[in-house]
C-alpha cells in the first residue's frame, strides 16, 4: 500500500480510473443486456477449454519429458520430434489441419459415421480441445524434459539402494521434484495457454473472444465489446497467478 | 491431378500462392522483430536509467501487453491504429488513407514483440558486471559510446537465447494476421485447401514450411550466439 502512495502513481492511477470510467461512461453498451447469457456461456467455454486441455495436455507431458530425458531412443526420438513440429508451427494451422482436415476425412469413413461418438465428432471442440492439449503437451514435454533431467542423480541412486522398484522411485522421487522444479514455469505457461484460446474461435467454437466478434458482426460496434473481453482476460490472467502462486506457497521448501 | 501436382508452383497449382503468402509472412516477421529490438533495447534501457515515471510506464506496458492474448491486441491496434491516423489525417485537412496490411502488421506485432524484447533485454543488461560500466564511465566515455562498446557487445550473448525464442514467435504470431484477413502465408494455405478440398495436403506442407524456418533460425541464432560469446572466458566444469 505503502509503495502506491507516492506522487507519480497517485495519478497514474487517476489516469487508469478516468480512462476506466471514460470508456465505461462514454462507450455505447446498448448490446450489453442482449448478449449478457452469451458472454456467460462463452467465459465458461474458454475456462472448461484452458483446464481441460491444461489437464490432458500436461498428463501426455509427463511421458513425453520423461522418455526424452531418460527413455530409450525409440521413444526419446519420436518424443522429441513431436515436441520440435509442434513448437515449430503456428498453433491456428494446427487447429485448422485437425478441423479442418479431420473433419473432411471422418465423414467418409462409414463405422465413425455409424459409431456413438459420431454426433460428439460432427461439433468443433473436441478438435478444438485436441489442438489446445496437443500443444500444451508439446511445450510442456519439454519443460518436463528439463524438469526429469535436473532431478539429482544422487537422489535416484539413493532411492535404487534402497531397493525401490521404478515406478515407486517415478511416483516418490523423480516426480515430485520434477514438478517442484517447473511449478514456477507452468503458471507462466498456463497464462499462454489462456492466451492461445481464443484462436479457437477461428473453428466455430464460442468462447468469450467469439462472442466479441460476433458483437462487432451484429451491431458494428467494435472497441467495447473487445474492452469488456480484454478485462475478462485479464481477470482470468490474474486468476491463474493467484492460483499458481498458492500451489507454490503450499509447497514444502528446503530450509536454507 | 494428384495432390503433390497441386503443390505446382503455376496454375493450377497452389505453391506460387503459397510462396506469395510466405514473402508476406517473412516480411512481416522480420519488420515486427526489428521494431519490437527498437523498442525492447529502448524500454530496457527505460526501465533501468529512466527515472520513478517513465519506469511504472513501461511497467504498466510490458504487464498489459503480455497478459492479454495476442489476436485481441491485434485487433484492438489494428481497428484503433487505422482510425486514430485517419482522424488524425482528417482533422488535419487530408483525406482518409489505406493503412497497408504490412505496415499494420509489423506496426501491431512490433508493439506486441516489443513487450518482451524490453524484458529480455533488461534482463541481460542487468547481468552485465557493473564494475566494466563503471570503469567506461570513470575513463570518461559517453553513455551512447558505451552503450555500443561495453554494454550490447557484452550482454548480447546473454540475450540472444531469449530473443532467438522471440523471433520464432514473431515467425509464429505472423499467423494470427490471418484472422484480420491479411494474405499471409496461414491465410493462402486454407484458401489453397479449401478451394482444392486437399486439407492434409495444403496444411502439412505449410507445416513444413514453418518447421524449416524455425529450424533455419535455430541453427542461425546459436551459431550467432557462438559468435557472440566468443570472447567470454571458458566455462568451468561442473561450476556455472
Amino acid at each position: 500500500m505503502r509503495a502506491l502512495m507516492m506522487p507519480h502513481r497517485i495519478v497514474m492511477l487517476a489516469v487508469a480510473a478516468g480512462l476506466v470510467a471514460w470508456i465505461v461512461l462514454t462507450g455505447n453498451w446498448s448490446w450489453l443486456p442482449k448478449y449478457a447469457p452469451m458472454i456467460g456461456q462463452g467465459v465458461w467455454r474458454t475456462i472448461w477449454l484452458l483446464v481441460l486441455s491444461v489437464m490432458i495436455g500436461f498428463s501426455l507431458a509427463l511421458p513425453l519429458g520423461l522418455a526424452q530425458a531418460s527413455g530409450p531412443w525409440y521413444l526419446a526420438r519420436p518424443a522429441r520430434a513431436f515436441c520440435t513440429v509442434i513448437r515449430g508451427t503456428p498453433l491456428l494451422l494446427q487447429i485448422w489441419l485437425l478441423y479442418y482436415g479431420l473433419g473432411s476425412l471422418f465423414p467418409g469413413i462409414p463405422w465413425i459415421r455409424e459409431s456413438e461418438l459420431w454426433p460428439i465428432l460432427r461439433q468443433a471442440w473436441p478438435y478444438a480441445l485436441l489442438a489446445l492439449s496437443l500443444s500444451y503437451a508439446g511445450y510442456e514435454g519439454e519443460v518436463m524434459r528439463g524438469a526429469f533431467a535436473s532431478v539429482p542423480r544422487g537422489q535416484i541412486e539413493a532411492a535404487r539402494a534402497m531397493g525401490m522398484p521404478r515406478r515407486k522411485i517415478f511416483a516418490r522421487i523423480s516426480l515430485p521434484l520434477a514438478f517442484h522444479s517447473v511449478l514456477p514455469t507452468l503458471g507462466g505457461e498456463t497464462v499462454l495457454q489462456l492466451k492461445a484460446t481464443p484462436l479457437v474461435a477461428t473453428i466455430t467454437v464460442i468462447e468469450i473472444y467469439a462472442v466479441a466478434s460476433r458483437v462487432r458482426q451484429d451491431t458494428l460496434i467494435t472497441y467495447e465489446p473487445l474492452f469488456l473481453v480484454a478485462a475478462i482476460y485479464l481477470m482470468l490472467a490474474g486468476l491463474i497467478v493467484l492460483g499458481f502462486r498458492w500451489l507454490e506457497s503450499r509447497q514444502p521448501r528446503r530450509a536454507a | 491431378m494428384d495432390t503433390l501436382g497441386l503443390l505446382a508452383l503455376s496454375p493450377p497449382g497452389w505453391g506460387g500462392t503459397l510462396l506469395v503468402g510466405l514473402w508476406a509472412s517473412i516480411r512481416i516477421a522480420v519488420g515486427a522483430f526489428g521494431l519490437g529490438l527498437a523498442i525492447g533495447l529502448a524500454g530496457a534501457y527505460g526501465k533501468i536509467y529512466g527515472g520513478p515515471v517513465l519506469r511504472d510506464c513501461l511497467a504498466v506496458y510490458t504487464t498489459v501487453v503480455r497478459a492479454l492474448p495476442e489476436l485481441i491486441l491485434i485487433l484492438l491496434l489494428y481497428f484503433g491504429l487505422t482510425d486514430l491516423v485517419n482522424k488524425l489525417m482528417l482533422a488535419s485537412g487530408y483525406g482518409r488513407i489505406q493503412i497497408s496490411g504490412v505496415t499494420a502488421g509489423v506496426l501491431v506485432l512490433g508493439v506486441v514483440q516489443g513487450a518482451y524484447a524490453t524484458e529480455v533485454l533488461r534482463g541481460a543488461i542487468l547481468a552485465v558486471p557493473s564494475g566494466q560500466i563503471e570503469a567506461a564511465r570513470a575513463m570518461g566515455m559517453p553513455a551512447g559510446k558505451i552503450a555500443r562498446r561495453i554494454t550490447i557487445p557484452t550482454m548480447l550473448g546473454l540475450a540472444l537465447p531469449g530473443l532467438s525464442n522471440l523471433w520464432l514467435i514473431a515467425t509464429k504470431d505472423t499467423a494470427l494476421l490471418a484472422i484480420v484477413g491479411f494474405n499471409e502465408l496461414t491465410l493462402a494455405t486454407r484458401q489453397a485447401a479449401g478451394t482444392t478440398k486437399a486439407f492434409f495436403t495444403f496444411f502439412i506442407a505449410a507445416g513444413v514450411i514453418y518447421l524449416v524456418i524455425s529450424m533455419l533460425s535455430t541453427w542461425g541464432f546459436a551459431r550467432l550466439e557462438a559468435w557472440a560469446r566468443r570472447g567470454d572466458p571458458p566455462r568451468t566444469a561442473g561450476g556455472g
